[in-house]
């Protein structure tokens, strides 16, 4: 009975041990996912003298809390400005990326055959051409247009960056829907536009998920060509106009940088969290089924 | 209510030919049903009637009109796919509503036809499910009742059956059968289970390498074939196909008995030494399974018998077995085709 006894306990210390070490591993990486945004959030409200101070903990408060950084972002910047035109840019790109990518991946996925995998290869490769050799030609072509210095350069030129991507990855969403479902809708009274705006387009909402948070968060993070299109401050974006106005020179606004931070990537957090479950499925549908 | 003819039908994918010339007319309300082996083409020639594939040449007519630049919406056609493809975001009302909410019927009358439908099919508590909640059955008891929701002039079936275990498949062979004969729509089903073929088929289209080896009732196809494809593809075992001199003879494996229970007299009867080789048994049945020794070699033969009758051979011994010579059919050597009854040396 004793021999079994310890048996028993040595199973269950095992077990413990593993729960432990399970835990103790995914603490450490929700740790270290969460630690900027801890990080952004404590310094907002810290005074420059207690940041600037070595012998302080950073961690801690050792002066009393102020808003004066956020009084600096959203009044001595125009930061609601460039919130504003980050979303209206946004909002409008994720519009034209949905209106191509949603046919394109379609056609591809259905209707040119044996040439549609390799023509979609060869779209997903443009995607691949880095915006740092492409501004140069894109400036000119903006100029052309007459879009210099105006927040329609950025809604011409970013679906040359989110189009291919989002067809690509729409096209093996489509893939993956058997064509029956098409077929049945086609024979039960719907044209093939009818099947594909009533059944495919909402079995891959996921998907179409996906392209509008990727489309969206390439939007408020691109920076050479908002930063070579736009010269007028009044139409910067978030990614531009913070850097911009809060380092001049080697004096950097570290409260109010960290308080602008914060406030831009705290919406696309919240969204990637209540969709992470079909962000995970756009990425690996096609990969597993 | 409409028949389905098909004139001529071509189909090539590339160099690839699914179907070379299918002439096939359907009876007003009938149960026909397309047999093949798979890659026959019969499944391509659903899709043609369907308006899903264009045919390379030849015309589709339903309802004695040709259909072949209509879409398949026009066609006053209903289709159940071996998959069911039923809509996945969809509840099982959503599914069934879907055609008439395509051709634009009220929400009340809507609802009515629904319920009509899902009542037929004993599935009215599963209305509001989403199908991946579904069993088996029930998905394709689904599929059936979004099909005949709206009373469709003919009933496309492409293997709707083989998605379901074996027991399931045999009730479910009844109640569509039964659902059938007391709509009286024409209907195409498409399988590759003789079984199944001859159980429901009021008759049955055999098809090979895209082409109708037969058309005709299951008592026809299975006691006069055209050809030794189809005496070969029906049947379980298949006919004994026994190559004398220029001709092929085909015999059904129960009617060739051991001498000692042949009824057949000697006049009207052909006698084959066989030397058995094995018993098989199957429960009610008995496969016997022999050589016999021909011009050009020995040849592979089977007989059944049922297992109620005692056994007057032994494996291993040569017995002599008798056919009746109304039970023997012939076919040409060369073309497989059937020929005029003959005579023939042992």
């Amino acid at each position: 009975m004793a021999a079994r006894g310890s048996r028993w306990n040595r199973f269950s210390v095992l077990r413990a041990l593993r729960e432990v070490a399970h835990y103790g591993v995914v603490a450490l990486f929700a740790f270290f996912a969460a630690f900027p945004f801890l990080w952004m959030l404590i310094t907002t409200f810290k005074q420059t003298r207690d940041l600037l101070n070595r012998g302080n903990n950073p961690f801690l408060y050792n002066e009393p809390a102020t808003i004066e950084n956020l009084r600096v972002l959203f009044f001595e910047t125009q930061f609601a400005q460039w919130m504003w035109n980050t979303a209206f840019v946004g909002l409008l790109v994720v519009v034209i990326t949905l209106a191509l990518a949603l046919p394109a991946g379609y056609s591809l996925a259905r209707l040119t055959g044996r040439w549609g995998e390799s023509l979609g290869i060869g779209i997903f490769l443009t995607y691949l051409v880095p915006p740092t050799l492409l501004f140069i030609p894109l400036s000119r072509v903006v100029a052309n247009l007459g879009l210099q210095d105006s927040l329609w350069s950025l809604v011409l030129v970013y679906p040359s960056i989110t189009v291919p991507f989002s067809t690509w990855l729409l096209m093996g969403f489509f893939k993956a829907i058997p064509r029956d479902l098409e077929e049945a809708a086609m024979i039960d009274g719907l044209s093939r536009f009818g099947a594909f705006v009533k059944i495919i387009v909402p079995i891959s909402i996921a998907g179409i998920l996906t392209v509008v948070i990727f489309t969206f968060t390439l939007v408020m993070q691109e920076f050479v060509y908002a930063l070579t299109f736009i010269t007028s401050s009044a139409d910067f974006t978030i990614s531009v106009g913070v850097p911009t106005f809060l380092v001049r020179g080697d004096v950097y606004f570290w409260g109010s940088l960290m308080a602008a931070c914060f406030i831009a990537s705290v919406p696309i957090a919240i969204l990637y969290n209540l969709f992470v479950d079909r962000f995970i499925a756009g990425f690996t549908v096609g990969a597993v089924k | 209510m409409a028949t389905v003819e098909t004139i001529g039908i071509r189909k090539h994918f590339g160099d690839v030919v699914a179907l070379d010339g299918v002439d096939l007319e359907s009876k007003e309300g009938e149960f026909l049903v397309l047999l093949g082996p798979s890659g026959c083409g019969k499944t391509t020639l659903l899709r043609i009637i369907a308006g899903l594939e264009q045919p390379s040449a030849g015309d589709v007519m339903i309802g004695r009109l040709v259909v072949n630049h209509l879409p398949p919406r026009a066609r006053h056609i209903a289709m159940v796919f071996q998959s069911y493809a039923l809509y996945p975001h969809k509840s099982v009302f959503g599914n069934i509503a879907f055609p008439l909410k395509a051709q634009g019927m009220p929400k009340a009358e809507r609802a009515k036809k629904v319920e009509w439908a899902a009542t037929m099919f004993g599935i009215e508590r599963l209305l509001g499910r989403k199908p991946r909640e579904l069993s088996g059955g029930e998905r394709q008891r689904v599929a059936l009742a979004r099909a005949m929701v709206r009373e469709p002039n003919v009933f496309l079936l492409d293997e709707p059956l083989s998605n379901l275990d074996a027991k399931l498949r045999t009730s479910a062979r009844n109640e569509l059968l039964q659902f059938q004969r007391s709509v009286g729509t024409t209907t195409i089903y498409v399988t590759h289970d003789q079984v199944e073929a001859m159980g429901m088929g009021d008759r049955i289209a055999v098809m090979h390498q895209g082409k109708l080896r037969q058309l005709g009732t299951p008592q026809e196809i299975y006691d006069e074939p055209n050809d030794t494809f189809v005496a070969g593809f029906l049947g379980s075992p298949s006919m004994n196909l026994v190559e004398r001199e220029d001709v092929i003879v085909g015999f059904r494996p129960e009617t060739f008995l051991p001498r000692a229970l042949s009824t057949a007299p000697r006049n009207a009867s052909v006698r084959f030494q066989v030397r058995l080789l094995r018993v098989e048994s199957l429960g009610s049945d008995r496969l016997l399974y022999g050589v016999l020794r021909g011009p050009s070699g020995e040849q592979q033969v089977i007989a059944k018998l049922s297992s109620t009758v005692p056994l007057p051979v032994h494996p291993g011994e040569t017995e002599e077995f008798v056919i009746a010579t109304r039970d023997l059919r012939f076919f040409d050597r060369d073309t497989g085709l059937r020929t005029q009854a003959r005579s023939f040396s042992l």
